[in-house]
């Protein structure tokens, strides 16, 4: 399912050298013509190995103009379906459209925290260097499971 | 920018060098900092530790996607002993149970943060009601119940799933020690001691700039391996791939490079998923409940049953390992009794007869949610079909093989596990090589036979099942040993054993390779002189597919077979220094298929040294087409020679550190 860039919206990350999509893409796929000589449209994105797209959707969501979508493999998958995700602060909305015409819509949470809220030592103990080779972590979180030690036939 | 074949080389030395930026090393990048800060009183300086992506650290590795469920939660009731036990079954009895325990110990922990940091994970009231992660109820931490698909999984909203614990991660470590769209291609043992590593280099694909880093201890996590094998779908759905199609094998041939000791590296895995999409089914057989029947409506786990009694004592369990599930349904399938269907039909109906009304509402979104949040494509083809699974089944299909060490296949490195587990401290077998160790620890957990050189994740051989959340624990374990490993050499510096002009020529090969024939032929693409990445990668992928138990065969081998896969890949071995490297691009394309291709060698090496087909429905060998419990039960290990590119297999002994007669009620 390679993703495309719409020509109509794709607006190049507003003249930067590198776009969204280019910083997400996790198989770097996407890429900015810059001058149009691949794509024949200068300073928009496109996808330059659409064979090797896991159609993650990471650039989908992560475009700024809503400006990629993807039409599934052709070699496999019939015409006519969309599947096109609204990723928000919280939720993610996606829009479906079956190739009969039939539509679907459906909202999931992401996050019960605000993006970028993430305070990952607040709040947590130092690590004790003493107790370093132990088992367990610097903190402990409710989740050590420290087991029933008879089940040890070895030990 | 550099000129194009001229790159800049930048060199860098630090202490901690973590490559990879999927789960483990977010877990590493995690828990560091605590100890490094404590170690400085020790150390006399801050410690200096830097992590190394070649994407992106919020979308890169396997949860790119996001998840549907996480796969490892053992839970207040259950016990580590359990957990490793299941580990074991699913994996017809050869695992480390060391390492699959102490993963049992620890992998809440990491389970209960990811909550903290903002994950939803779905939850279940009183009256056994499920509702989504958002809805404000008590976190695992603090006793609230999950929603289990099976005994050990649990359903989240996991689309943010890397978003989040990459914001962790990033926070933690600091955005500066972090670099990304930088591909580490090869480590560098130390000049003074090749049984330990020193550096690594990679390049940039976004600037044309090398890097070579020295470090004391290197966490080397980039997952496992796709596309050695010729995939099922072949123009643009060569992309749809199980696992993701950016993992390249580069854990398992870089320390393979390095000289460490690999585990295992026969045991592909071969999932059965949704037919094209390759979308998950664990939430529709375990939380749903819909049954797999061939083309005729017969359920095959009933039909073939009497199959499982081949395999003594695995066929007995009380659930019978994936392999031997795959083994059932192939029978139906190579009988011409296909296709396979998944009979969501039925079994939303069934639901509808049981559940609330609010959840009958719900259970359409669950079932769009099981593919959303980690397999979009799955919908793809739904949509694309015209299926609605309350009206249309849907196609089940076994894979491509694939390599990997954290799921229902565990390839990958051997490693040091923890000292009080009551793991065997010597070795039994005779043919180990003398310089590797004896028994299962070594000194620090995660650590490989390479010193300084740790692995979590994909990377740990015979530690399956561990999946997105045992992989995040597995790192924060190993960065712990990594930084007692750095306290303990603090008075050692590396020293890399091979010119960094020679590296840098070494690296840049591909690139060289296209600047000087580039203009022999018209045609960029068809040139006597080099080899494009692309076709290379088709060329692997259909030997190993013909040869080495692909699909083309129905997973099937010999030994004739496997000497002439032998021989071809010793042809393209020298192809491949003619690869060509057009742009930073395809230089990225280039070296991941060096690291596929080592990886492909080392999983043929170990399928043609173990003398049994041990996970029927993965692979058969023809030849050898029986589980042979009293000579292989054992871990088969190997060791590559990047000098004489020859691998060692050898034995190692197994065995049981849990009871696992239990697992034969």
């Amino acid at each position: 399912m390679p993703t495309y860039v719409r020509t109509d919206k794709c607006d190049g990350c507003k003249g930067a050298d590198k776009t969204a999509c280019m910083y997400i893409c996790p198989h770097d796929l996407m890429k900015l013509d810059m001058d149009g000589s691949e794509t024949g449209h200068a300073m928009k994105s496109f996808n330059q190995e659409p064979e090797q797209c896991w159609e993650c959707y990471s650039c989908v969501k992560i475009c700024p103009q809503q400006a990629i979508e993807v039409r599934h493999y052709a070699d496999v998958v019939p015409l006519g379906g969309s599947v096109q995700p609204i990723r928000g602060t919280d939720s993610i909305i996606w829009s479906i459209k079956f190739r009969n015409g039939t539509l679907k819509r459906f909202k999931f949470p992401i996050r019960t925290t605000p993006e970028g809220s993430i305070d990952p030592y607040g709040g947590k103990p130092e690590a004790d260097m003493a107790k370093i080779k132990d088992t367990g972590f610097f903190v402990q979180h409710n989740g050590y499971r420290s087991g029933d030690p008879s089940e040890l036939i070895c030990k | 920018m550099a000129e194009f074949g001229n790159p800049d080389v930048v060199q860098e030395e630090c202490d901690v060098l973590m490559i990879g930026g999927g789960m483990a090393n977010c877990g590493a990048a995690y828990e560091i900092g605590p100890w490094a800060e404590k170690a400085e009183a020790e150390l006399g300086r801050p410690m200096n530790i830097k992590l190394v992506d070649k994407a992106a650290l919020p979308r890169s590795g396997a949860v790119a996607q996001g998840l549907s469920a996480i796969n490892t939660y053992i839970g207040a009731e259950q016990d580590p002993a359990d957990y490793a036990r299941m580990v074991s079954n699913d994996l017809m009895g050869i695992t480390r149970d060391d390492l699959a325990y102490d993963l049992g110990r620890h992998v809440d922990e990491s389970v209960h943060l990811f909550e903290e940091w903002g994950l939803p994970i779905w939850k279940m009231d009183e009256n056994g009601e499920r509702f989504d992660g958002a809805q404000g109820m008590a976190s695992l931490a603090d006793g609230g119940k999950p929603v289990r698909s099976g005994k050990w999984q649990i359903m989240i909203n996991g689309e943010s799933y890397k978003w989040i614990v990459a914001e962790a991660a990033q926070k933690a470590l600091g955005a500066e020690n972090i670099r990304e769209r930088v591909f580490m291609v090869k480590l560098i043992n130390d000049k003074n001691d090749k049984s330990r590593v020193a550096g690594a280099i990679g390049f940039s694909v976004r600037e044309h700039v090398i890097y070579v880093y020295k470090a004391k201890a290197i966490l080397l996590a980039a997952g496992g391996c796709v596309n050695i094998f010729r995939p099922r779908s072949v123009g643009e759905g060569t992309g749809r791939a199980w696992y993701p199609v950016w993992n390249a094998g580069s854990t398992y041939s870089m320390a393979a490079e390095a000289g460490a000791e690999l585990t295992l590296m026969e045991n592909r895995f071969v999932p059965t998923r949704f037919k094209d999409g390759y979308g998950p089914v664990g939430a529709w057989f375990l939380l749903f409940k819909a049954k797999a029947t061939n083309a005729f409506g017969e359920g095959y786990m009933v039909k073939n049953k009497h199959m499982l009694d081949d395999y003594p004592p695995y066929g007995q369990a009380a659930v019978p390992a994936s392999c031997l599930r795959n083994h059932l349904m192939l029978k139906e399938m190579k009988d011409g009794l296909g296709p396979i269907w998944m009979d969501t039909v039925t079994a939303l109906a069934d639901l509808r007869e049981v559940l609330t009304p609010r959840e009958v509402k719900h259970l359409e979104a669950e079932a769009w949610e099981d593919f959303l949040d980690m397999c979009v494509g799955q919908c793809g083809i739904w949509v694309g079909e015209n299926i609605e699974p309350e009206k249309k089944n849907s196609e089940l299909m076994p894979t491509e093989p694939y390599l990997l060490g954290s799921h229902s296949g565990c390839c990958g490195i051997w490693c040091s596990g923890p000292d009080d587990i009551g793991a065997p401290t010597d070795e039994t077998e005779a043919g180990v090589p003398d310089h590797l160790p004896s028994g299962w620890n070594w000194g620090y957990r995660g650590m490989t036979t390479i010193n300084g050189l740790f692995t979590a994740g994909d990377g740990v051989g015979a530690a399956g099942h561990k999946f997105s959340s045992g992989s995040h624990a597995e790192g924060r374990m190993a960065a712990k040993s990594m930084v007692q490993y750095v306290l303990d050499n603090k008075d050692w510096t590396p020293e890399l054993d091979t010119d960094v002009d020679d590296l840098v020529m070494e690296i840049l090969k591909p690139v060289m390779t296209y600047m000087e024939h580039k203009d022999y032929s018209t045609a960029i693409d068809v040139n006597p002189n080099y080899i494009t990445p692309k076709m290379l990668q088709f060329r692997l992928q259909k030997i190993m597919d013909e040869y080495v138990a692909g699909v083309a065969t129905y997973y099937t081998t010999n030994a004739e077979m496997m000497r002439v896969a032998g021989e071809k890949i010793d042809m393209l071995k020298e192809d491949a220094e003619k690869m060509r490297a057009k742009d930073l691009h395809e230089w990225l394309r280039a070296w991941e298929n060096y690291h596929r291709i080592l990886t492909a060698e080392a999983h043929l090496k170990h399928i043609e040294f173990r003398q049994e087909s041990r996970y029927p429905g993965f692979y058969y060998r023809a030849d050898k087409n029986f589980v042979d419990e009293e000579n292989w039960k054992c871990f088969v290990n190997s060791i590559y020679d990047k000098e004489s590119g020859k691998w060692t297999c050898f034995k190692r002994a197994h065995k049981d550190l849990v009871d696992k007669s239990k697992l034969f009620k």
